[in-house]
């Protein structure tokens, strides 16, 4: 009451009150603790328990661990080291990790084809990922794919240059008639793609591969988690432009185009994926000529892809339902055709609606990939499965080997949730 | 105000025809026998109590709907299913919409540059250019770089205006420009309009904007109920409507 003056009604301050820090109980980790962790008595109770629980799993997880062997032979001499205390025997990994990243087949002496190939990868997905990347470097992402085939498969050089030439050409007509006619050049492109290839079969003698630079691999002895990277990769890349083709297929003011767009997606999504791979690996057989073999690898690829490009076509097919009348309005009223509205002003916004769609299906697609060991393929789950755990020495390691899987797929399907997260924030520009 | 739209010049020459037009949603019909012509430089003001067809009318020109009877021709090309006739007629003909629809995802430059280099093949830089001289007449040419989303809804239809002249039209059709601002915005987008108006480009309106049928336009036309009820210059309609629904209507929208 110093500064104030009792006798007078007007009130002039003349002293400053100083700060003071505030009580204890306002600030700090006190604070922060009664607001977040027991904020009610049923969120207290709720604290201890998930305490209790984090603690449980930490105290069996975190001796396993760290008493885990990396150096022994089998799982018989694990044991007897642990000698009855609790540890991991994550010797198989030290052991084994050539066969579950590359399968038990693939030549350990091309294990450096197959890295370099994922290598690359990263340099062939950089422009595609990150926009901001010069528009040049899409020039190797269209060389990647025949490049990574060379390396993975070996072989003849000459196959995946005349598979690159018969894009090329199809390519090329396509530009040349597209402006004329949609059709045209569309069907234009794919026939002189076939043209190509099928002069190119000619070129290429049976024995070629015998004497070139890379030795062959066949299919049949890919395997490992590299299987499961070929077929996510490979899968994911082709079901987007298909299920952009059957959301717009399906949008479609010709009843034909709307028909069969429509038939094949409710087809694909009623049925199961695992029914479709067996289709791959036994039936497709049925329906191919006796000699022509159709690579088992490939025919898996067909499957999921279709599979996945139903999926993603429903996806974006609900993004362009959430696109404003107005929007298609504006680029009719402007002049723009079919095409060039499509590409320039409905689907950049109805793609960006629908990455968190597409990316949910990219990752579960990723995690179906395992699916083929059903059908005898030895993907990183097969190799498990089969040549490791029916094996005398690894009999019975479970949880290593499991474990070891989990964290590989987290590790990507992590790794895709984050770059879609960060896409989304990048693509932000309508401010709303 | 009147002698100001007048010395605004209308030439003989003919832009719009409809002839007996009809258009039904379902079994509901919208447009009844709709006779129409525009000359070039004129200015129209369509007006109407909301469902008489107004809009419907002028998104008919430019094929935004479909007509199912009579015919539409536009500066000399036959609006028909025909995409290529259509596509030629959209290009001649700018469209403002009432919520602007500017595109979102990219910038006020590239909403305004895209149509002229893709539909008319305009070289990246010219068209960059003659965006600019346009949204300096909008008066935005600072804003260029920013997102619609950024913009106030009276800068965004003046951005909207610009993007629809970069292509150049001979005629511009207005779908109640005004309607989705704030008073305080109105007035920059019909300052715009008039501009527009005084450089003598042909105009159609539909718009409850009556001071500015009564400065710009040099005909109005009332619509009710799919038909042309009355149509007149803007002194005689305002001042002496024939028609009791056009009093009626005329009662209600100036009466407060």
């Amino acid at each position: 009451m110093s500064d104030t003056h009792a006798q007078s009604v007007a009130f002039v301050r003349d002293t400053e009150i100083p700060s003071a820090p505030p009580p204890y109980a306002a600030t700090g980790p006190v604070k922060w603790m009664r607001e977040n962790l027991f904020a009610t008595h049923a969120n207290g109770a709720l604290t201890l328990i998930a305490l209790y629980v984090i603690w449980y799993v930490l105290s069996g997880a975190v001796p396993w661990i760290f008493n885990g062997l990396w150096n022994t032979s089998s799982l018989s001499e694990c044991r007897e080291v642990l000698d009855g205390t609790v540890g991991a025997c994550f010797s198989v990994l030290t052991e084994r990790w050539n066969q579950l990243l590359f399968g038990f087949q693939y030549p350990e002496e091309y294990y450096w084809r197959p890295t370099l190939a994922f290598l690359l990868l990263g340099v062939a997905a950089a422009p595609v990922l990150f926009f901001d990347l010069p528009r040049k470097m899409l020039a190797f992402t269209a060389i990647y794919p025949f490049v990574a085939y060379w390396l993975i498969w070996g072989g003849t050089m000459l196959t995946p240059i005349v598979a690159f030439l018969g894009v090329a050409a199809g390519a090329m007509v396509y530009k040349r008639f597209v402006t004329g006619s949609f059709a045209l050049g569309f069907f234009g492109g794919i026939f002189a793609a076939f043209v190509v290839w099928n002069l190119g079969g000619f070129l290429i003698s049976d024995t070629a591969s015998d004497t070139a630079m890379l030795g062959a691999v066949p299919s049949r002895d890919l395997g490992g988690f590299m299987l499961n990277m070929m077929l996510g990769v490979t899968c994911v890349s082709l079901s987007i432009p298909i299920g952009i083709a059957l959301a717009l297929g399906r949008q479609s003011s010709m009843p034909l185009i709307k028909w069969i767009c429509v038939v094949f997606i409710e087809f694909i999504r009623g049925v199961p994926l695992i029914t479709l791979l067996f289709v791959a690996s036994v039936m497709l057989a049925y329906f191919f000529p006796p000699e022509s073999s159709l690579d088992l690898f490939l025919r898996v690829v067909i499957m999921i892809t279709m599979f996945s490009g139903a999926y993603i076509a429903e996806v974006i097919r609900g993004g362009l339902a959430a696109l404003p009348k107005g929007q298609y309005e504006a680029a009719d009223s402007l002049g723009l055709d079919y095409a060039q509205a499509m590409r320039l002003i409905i689907l950049p916004q109805a793609l960006k609606i629908s990455i968190p769609g597409i990316v949910n299906i990219a990752v579960g697609l990723f995690k179906d990939t395992t699916l083929v060991s059903v059908i005898g393929m030895f993907d990183i789950v097969g190799m498990i499965r089969g040549p490791i755990l029916a094996s005398t020495e690894w009999n019975g390691v479970y949880w290593e080997l499991l474990g070891f899987a989990s964290v590989l797929f987290f590790i990507v399907c992590y790794g895709i949730s984050q770059y879609s997260q960060w896409l989304e924030r990048r693509l932000a520009t309508d401010h709303r | 105000m009147a002698d100001q739209a007048t010395q605004m010049q209308v030439s003989d020459e003919i832009a719009i025809t409809i002839n007996k037009m009809n258009k039904w949603y379902g079994t509901f019909h919208v447009l009844r026998d709709i006779d129409l012509t525009v000359n070039r430089g004129e200015r129209i003001v369509i007006c109407g109590p909301s469902g008489s067809g107004k809009s419907t009318l002028i998104r008919c020109i430019n094929a935004l709907e479909e007509h199912q009877q009579g015919s539409i021709e536009v500066d000399g090309t036959l609006l028909s299913s025909d995409l290529k006739n259509i596509d030629t007629i959209r290009s001649e003909v700018g469209m403002c919409f009432q919520h602007f629809n500017l595109f979102p995802h990219l910038t006020i430059l590239e909403n305004c540059t895209l149509a002229p280099i893709w539909v008319r093949k305009t070289p990246k830089k010219e068209a960059e250019e003659t965006a600019m001289h346009f949204l300096e007449k909008v008066k935005i040419p600072d804003q260029a770089n920013k997102y619609p989303g950024q913009l106030s809804g009276g800068q965004q239809q003046r951005v909207a205006i610009a993007r629809s002249l970069c292509m150049r039209p001979r005629i511009m059709l207005f779908d109640e420009p005004t309607s989705a601002l704030d008073p305080e915005m109105i007035k920059e987008v019909l300052d715009t309009m008039i501009e527009l108006a005084e450089e003598g480009m042909t105009m159609l309106c539909v718009t409850h904007e009556m001071g500015f049928a009564r400065q710009v336009a040099n005909r109005v036309i009332f619509m009710d109920a799919g038909q042309i009820v009355e149509q007149n210059e803007p002194e005689a309609f305002f001042n002496n409507p024939q028609s009791p629904r056009t009093q009626l209507f005329l009662s209600q929208i100036l009466g407060h």
